[in-house]
């Protein structure tokens, strides 16, 4: 059995956590809400981020869009995916939810806009 | 390799060097000035009390004394002519102690003799009637009301926009490394070329010593002395109002505290003689002697309120003299050398008296036409509500406030980049037009004023640079 | 002369949330002057998700969390300008703005909502010797040139200050390969959130070196190196301990400062903890019908809490104007920071005229374990809440309800204080 201290990034709050771990149970104490056992759970066995970043624009009214991971994805994977982002760009408009990439470094997670971007 | 042709050519785009120049406008003279860096005012000119001294400090009969009160004198018309920021607030020096009124006495006597006007020596009371934070135990005063404050780089810029205006040539980004003398005078090496010229005048600040002994063999020897400052916000520019000095007594020679011509309170310098003479970093034991020091001459002074230090140096040559006029053993080759304080007050009687000699040995005469005023910077700060919406209308770019702590418009910063000898840095607009001189020391406006440059340069943002070549603000695109 | 209701000074989270509110309370004239390009104000440049769980109960990045607030602004139709720079307002309301169109122009006001935000300190504020080369930004300065702009600022980096945006920047630039070598921070304790430290610094392998500060900058043209050095409980840095970085980049986090210049100019008066105006509990300086909220009142860690006290005061500045003069038979009551408790926001409450729940804000002075936040009236104690963990990084709140008042009809003061037990 192992136990780590972690503390929840699933809110400012920053609750510290205890994680016990017995081959595929993990018992969670110190979190204040659902969210904190979620984060333990997968902060132990499989360690997820949203990745956010920004890409250029072409032909908008701004030169960058700024753009995330729409969900949270592996944290091995990060480098990975800036990778992809830094070799695209799109054109204007952008909208936020649009797809800039579909399938980011094969997670099967797109990375959409998260702003708004005219035409120049 | 380039190749240049000048009759006369200074080395030094300082303040000095941008007097003599300017002066040597006047004359029927192929003239240059040369510079290592990317603008003029880059070294000790940069960094200094930003004061215009009484005069009352030299030794009477030296040619400090000469130049820093026929300076003064001048300089209220000059900034008239020339549009540039100088006011005449007075100067206190400050005597904390019974035993060093003789002192004081001799500093007057000291001013009597250079010739300064309406010296008084008051009582530490009528100091503190005039100026309420001077210190409780100051025992009397030399009162010298023809003290001033300048802007330093409004003064070196606008004597070089004017020198230029009037024909002189500018390069910079050439260090002179060899002067050579030849048949004709002298040619000047740089890293990219030669300049052959008759005259030379060494204006080099803390090289002028390396530069006058490449052609002399009467050897001068320039220490530099670094001396850090403390500039705080405008909300501590009313502490004192006139420039405050103490005695230079058993405290070594004194901090001031003054206000800055843009209503800052300025604080330092120290004195520190150092070997290198691009040891321009300031030290945390300095900036802290500074606020020990000046606190003895004011009281409460608010430097939780610094927004930045910095730091210069100051030319000193061994004989503790200023070193105007032709080398003895090389005729043709003329010096500004060992121009420490009282410079920045010194230089444009320097500037008349070197284009003077200068002219004299050339046998050249006055330009029948020559523009005697320079058109300064539009300063919608200064305007009344009325003017300055009026000038909004005629030119929009002056209703885009970029830097919001000075309220430095968009059409400054075109204007400072886009006049004679516009700039080419960020540092170069900041000089001109006070852009990121304020309280958050350009966090806000220094992407806009990149983008500003930019476009109005034509060139790409990641060649901007904060000064000299290799000052690179960006190091690419994302 | 144009005239308006409300006018509100900056376009960021507060200034629309406080547009909104007011809208929404019945305020049909209504005009917000932005003087950047664009609303939202910073919150353009935080690209980095984390915003809205309590406005909107999802994660939000900082585009997405302003534009929320731009399409409300948009929905109510209530008029901007952008690009405009307010420089003068008097205790008359009467607001002098500039901008490329209208040049310079006058509008008075009935109503001012003050929300400009804040700014960063800048290196002179600390007094770090050494050189002055290129490479050295405020962590902010820095961030937007990136995310706006598009530009890498520097390839190898030492960071002073773990403020949120410090830390967040560490991770931006690690993102876009740029080397973090170190965050160095002069207190013992970090200014930003505990999350940051884990997702932003512990993900990536950059230290954190807390008790430490920058002690010299080398580099003529751009930064080429940067020592630091561990410091004493004085603050002051122990020598003997310096350690030298090579790096062309020094980022500053190392603190917000509201910008309250147009505050100070009409006479306000202002509070030496926050550096922003004090306040009542209607979110009124002491200028009045001059309200202020978000950051230029004082620096909030979470933009949720900055739109929640900007609606307030655009709600209290709604009835400032709907009412009109003075309120009768007030009974103001002042409140009182003590032991831990740095500052409060509000400064001091109406009792007889305070809304039935009046939030209270402020941060403590140092990282306490097991501590109680109590509040005492006139030294009696109302109440006390136990808290695992405080620190100065994070804002804590205290709630006091009218009807708590009710057997207290001569009260005087109101305490916050921390307590060990």
């Amino acid at each position: 059995m192992e136990t780590r201290e972690l503390i929840c990034i699933g809110c400012p709050l920053g609750c510290p956590l205890t994680v016990r771990i017995d081959g595929e149970k993990v018992e969670v104490s110190g979190n204040t809400c659902k969210r904190g056992e979620d984060y333990a759970h997968k902060e132990v066995l499989s360690p997820t981020r949203i990745v956010t970043s920004s890409v250029h624009v072409k032909g908008g009214e701004l030169e960058m869009v700024s753009v995330k991971t729409k969900e949270d994805i592996p944290k091995g994977k990060i480098f990975e995916i800036m990778e992809e982002i830094k070799n695209t760009s799109v054109d204007a408009p952008v909208v936020i939810g649009d797809v800039i990439i579909d399938n980011c470094a094969g997670t099967g997670i797109p990375v959409i806009a998260t702003k708004n971007v005219d035409r120049a | 390799m380039k190749e240049w042709n000048f009759d006369a050519v200074i080395i030094g785009g300082g303040v000095t060097g941008c007097a003599v120049a300017r002066e040597l406008s006047r004359y029927e003279l192929r003239t240059a000035l040369v510079e290592r860096e990317e603008d003029v005012c880059s070294g000790t000119s940069k960094a200094n009390s930003a004061i215009v001294h009484a005069g009352h400090d030299a030794v009477p009969g030296s040619v400090k004394a000469r130049f820093n009160v026929e300076g003064n004198r001048m300089m209220g018309e000059l900034s008239k002519d020339l549009d540039f920021e100088f006011e005449r607030n007075g100067s206190l020096i400050l005597c904390f102690a019974e035993e060093d009124r003789p002192a004081l006495q001799e500093l007057y006597d000291k001013g009597v003799k250079n010739g300064v006007p309406e010296l008084k020596i008051i009582t530490g009371d009528e100091a503190r009637a005039m100026e309420p934070n001077v210190s409780d135990a100051v025992v009397a005063a030399l009162y010298a009301p023809t003290g001033g404050i300048v802007c330093p780089f409004g003064l070196t810029i606008a004597l070089a926009e004017n020198a230029c205006d009037n024909g002189v040539e500018f390069i910079f980004n050439e260090e002179v490394k060899k002067v050579v003398r030849t048949e004709k005078g002298y040619d000047l090496e740089t890293e990219n070329g030669v300049i052959h010229t008759a005259y030379v005048i060494n204006a080099a600040g803390v090289y002028a010593d390396q530069i006058h002994n490449m052609v002399s063999e009467r050897k001068l020897h320039i220490t530099p002395r670094k001396g850090d400052y403390c500039l705080l916000d405008k909300e501590a520019g009313n502490h004192v109002k006139h420039t405050i000095f103490q005695l230079p007594g058993k405290l070594g020679k004194g901090i001031l505290v003054t206000p800055t011509i843009h209503g800052n309170l300025l604080t330092g310098p120290t004195a520190k003689n150092i070997q290198d003479k691009e040891a321009t970093a300031t030290t945390a034991e300095e900036l802290a002697e500074i606020m020990e020091k000046g606190s003895v001459s004011v009281k409460n002074v608010p430097f939780r309120q610094v927004i930045t230090s910095f730091s210069g140096l100051r030319a000193h040559e061994d004989g503790d003299d200023f070193i105007v006029g032709e080398a003895e053993d090389a005729p043709g080759f003329f010096d500004a050398a060992g121009i420490e304080s009282p410079g920045l007050t010194s230089a444009p009687a320097i500037g008349v008296y070197l284009a003077e000699e200068v002219a004299k040995r050339a046998g050249a005469a006055k330009k029948t036409e020559w523009n005697k005023k320079r058109q300064g910077f539009v300063r919608p700060e200064k305007m009344t509500k009325e003017e300055r919406a009026a000038l909004i209308k005629e030119r929009p770019e002056y209703g885009t406030i970029i830097c919001r702590c000075e309220g430095v418009s968009e059409g400054e910063i075109m204007d400072a980049i886009n006049r004679t000898l516009g700039a080419v840095s960020l540092d170069g607009i900041k000089r001109r037009v006070r852009q990121g001189m304020g309280r958050c020391q350009a966090g806000f406006c220094t992407p806009r004023t990149m983008e500003i440059l930019a476009r109005e340069r034509g060139m790409e943002m990641e060649d901007i640079c904060k000064n000299a070549p290799g000052s690179h603000m960006l190091t690419g695109q994302k | 002369m144009e005239k308006h209701d409300i006018v509100i000074i900056g376009g960021g989270p507060a200034g629309l949330a406080a547009a909104v509110a007011a809208r929404k309370a019945g305020i049909e004239d209504i005009l917000i002057l932005e003087r950047d390009g664009c609303l939202g104000g910073i919150l353009n440049q935080c690209i980095h998700n984390g915003f809205g769980l309590h406005t909107f109960k999802e994660e939000l990045t900082g585009p997405e969390y302003a534009a929320r607030y731009i399409d409300m602004v948009a929905e109510e139709k209530i008029p901007y300008k952008l690009n405009t720079m307010v420089i003068d307002i008097n205790k008359e309301k009467e607001v002098t703005v500039i901008n490329r169109e209208d040049g310079l122009t006058t509008i008075q006001a009935k109503a001012i909502i003050l929300a400009m935000g804040c700014r960063e300190r800048p290196r002179g504020a600390l007094n770090i010797p050494g050189y002055r080369p290129a490479g050295i930004y405020s962590a902010g300065t820095a961030q937007r040139l990136m995310n706006i702009e598009g530009f890498c600022v520097g390839k190898e980096a030492v960071i002073l200050g773990s403020g949120d945006i410090g830390l967040i920047m560490a991770r931006r630039m690690t993102l876009e390969g740029a080397k973090v070598k170190v965050v160095a921070e002069l207190m013992p304790y970090s200014g930003g959130l505990k999350r940051n430290i884990v997702q932003c610094l512990d993900d990536y392998g950059i230290p954190l070196k807390l008790s430490h500060t920058v002690v010299n900058i080398e580099g003529k043209e751009r930064v080429t190196g940067i020592t630091i050095a561990q410091v004493g409980p004085d603050r002051k840095p122990i020598p003997g301990t310096e350690e030298h970085y090579t790096c062309d980049t020094l980022l500053l986090s190392v603190g917000l400062i509201p910008e309250n210049e147009l505050s100070r100019s009409i006479g306000i008066h202002m509070s030496r903890i926050t550096s922003g105006p004090e306040v009542n509990d209607q979110l009124e300086t002491s200028s009045e019908g001059v309200f202020a909220c978000g950051n230029v009142l004082h620096v909030h860690d979470l933009v949720d809490y900055v739109s929640e006290e900007a609606a307030l005061a655009g709600t209290n500045a709604a009835a400032y104007v709907q009412a009109g003069g003075e309120k009768e038979n007030r009974h103001v009551v002042e409140l009182k920071a003590e032991n831990g408790v740095r500052y409060t926001v509000p400064h001091t409450l109406d009792v007889n005229h305070m809304q039935d729940k009046v939030t209270v804000r402020f941060r403590v002075a140092d990282v306490y374990k097991d501590r109680y936040i109590t509040v005492y009236y006139d030294g009696v104690q109302v109440s006390k809440k136990k808290k695992k963990v405080l620190a100065p990084g994070e804002m804590e709140q205290v709630i006091l309800k009218k009807d708590s008042f009710g057997e207290y009809p001569d009260l005087k003061n109101i305490v916050i204080c921390t307590e060990v037990e």
